[in-house]
């Protein structure tokens, strides 16, 4: 998997005119790496996603997925929204099985990949619950369980915690670090988190607002597997701070 | 809830039964149901009764069949909704009942014309009203069906359909209120039978017990369909509550 963005501009017509939301983006995500996009509310990251999920043509610039311009979305690229986007009317079962559903497979099928799926995100004692009934950190656990089953190229997450409480969150992370690491699936991940990006990450692209710019890459190398523990080391603090001074200026 | 059926009838019974009341314009629960008793005898409130509703579930039953599909794609397709939603808003400021004439000479004096008073009478309510909850369909679960391989014919049926159907069956049980309506406005223009058709003959008769009689029937039948749609309702929804 090589995801390529060159030359990237997106603009947005506005009732004030012309808004540049995104300007001369520059990125790449190679196999089995867990990227994030960090910036603050208004450096274009959302949109940088939806550009690459197929939500949104760029005014300027190509996207390639090894080598393939996106044309739309489609399901070589999983998305999991800030917001929860699970069929309210169907189980946690149905909602894994939702995609591979859209693309015709045999129910027999589906059924064995759902649950495989749910086992992986431990989620499989609530095959028949619905969406009403689960927490928001187990939603979003659906979520990219449904995302994986469709077996994506490539991960696309917009702020997946962004919703939860902070000791969610947290074990959010951390629950998103061990799949990664089982499953050696490709994740390019947008946060306002400075803090989560670093201890999620392997690289980072800083943004900055108006118009939405990549400021600098950080390579974040610091040990995997990572605990909670590293958030209070002097390497992660460096990186930390760091990350927040490019993102002042 | 009890207490706001119970009370009025007490209320009604009390008054009815004064001195000085006529029984002819005010008559008493005894006389309705000793109304009830005579025309249940003759056989005639089965009769009506099956008669109305027959026509109310003809009509409707168009009426939603044509709605359904019709408000979910103009909901769903902006160019869908620019072509029907100027007529429909006009059609459906033409009061129904002033149809009646022109369904009669068209469609003659036996069912059809009730029966299209009551489509016409509701349709374009039930679309309106259909197309107006697609707009509540959150846009993320739109999007994400596309991120899942859906395309848009799925996103119509997977998603948009299944997410509206509290609001279709809501929309139903507000609309069928004005077939009964309908029905009746039809029954006591033309009509062999029918629970409209028995109030107007009770009226050329200066039978008011009767007339009482029927308005209860069209009471709890409305009242009975209203449960029914929200028992339903709440059996196949229940993800969409608390």
């Amino acid at each position: 998997m090589h995801l390529e963005i060159s030359n990237l501009y997106k603009q947005f017509l506005t009732k004030q005119g012309p808004l540049l939301a995104l300007e001369n983006i520059n990125l790449h995500v190679e196999t089995g790496e867990l990227v994030c996009a960090v910036g603050a509310s208004g450096s274009g990251k959302s949109t940088l996603l939806r550009l690459v999920a197929g939500l949104d043509q760029p005014t300027e610039g190509s996207i390639t997925v090894d080598g393939v311009p996106i044309m739309g979305p489609g399901s070589d690229r999983g998305m999991v929204f800030q917001k929860y986007t699970l069929y309210p009317w169907m189980t946690v079962q149905k909602n894994v099985e939702s995609g591979l559903k859209l693309q015709g497979m045999e129910a027999i099928q589906r059924r064995q990949r759902a649950s495989y799926y749910l086992e992986m995100v431990g989620l499989a004692g609530f095959a028949r619950a619905l969406p009403k009934e689960l927490s928001g950190g187990m939603k979003q656990r659906v979520a990219i369980a449904r995302a994986l089953a469709c077996q994506p190229k490539i991960l696309l997450m917009d702020e997946p915690f962004g919703a939860l409480d902070v000791q969610t969150k947290e074990a959010m992370q951390l629950f998103l670090l061990d799949l990664w690491q089982r499953t050696h699936c490709t994740i390019l991940m947008i946060t306002h988190d400075v803090e989560e990006a670093v201890f999620l990450s392997q690289r980072i692209y800083v943004m900055t607002a108006r118009p939405g710019t990549i400021q600098t890459e950080v390579h974040v190398e610091l040990p995997m597997p990572r605990h909670y523990e590293i958030k209070r080391t002097q390497d992660f603090l460096s990186y930390k701070n760091a990350i927040i001074d490019r993102l002042r200026t | 809830m009890a207490a706001s059926i119970v009370l009025p009838l007490i209320a009604w019974l009390i008054i009815s039964n004064l001195p000085g009341v006529n029984s002819t314009f005010l008559p008493s629960p005894q006389n309705v149901i000793e109304a009830f008793q005579r025309l249940g005898a003759k056989g005639v409130i089965t009769q009506d009764t099956i008669a109305s509703c027959i026509r109310v579930s003809a009509g409707f039953a168009l009426s939603v069949a044509i709605a359904i599909p019709l408000g979910i794609t103009m909901g769903a397709f902006t160019s869908i909704r620019a072509l029907f939603e100027p007529i429909i808003s006009l059609l459906r400021y033409m009061p129904a009942p002033a149809f009646i004439p022109l369904f009669i000479i068209y469609l003659g004096l036996n069912e059809e014309p009730k029966i299209a008073l009551i489509l016409v009478g509701t349709v374009f309510f039930n679309t309106l009203m259909i197309m107006d909850s697609v707009k509540f369909v959150p846009k993320d679960l739109i999007e994400v069906t596309y991120t899942l391989g859906g395309n848009r014919l799925q996103v119509l049926k997977s998603v948009i359909t299944p997410y509206i159907i509290p609001s279709i069956i809501d929309t139903l049980r507000v609309n069928i209120a004005t077939s009964w309506n309908l029905v009746v406005v039809a029954e006591l223009v033309a009509a062999e039978d029918g629970l409209g058709k028995r109030i107007l003959l009770a009226q050329r008769f200066l039978r008011t017990d009767e007339i009482f009689a029927y308005l209860i029937i069209l009471g709890v039948i409305g009242f009975a369909l209203d449960l029914a749609f929200r028992g339903v309702l709440k059996l196949s929804c229940r993800w969409a509550f608390d």
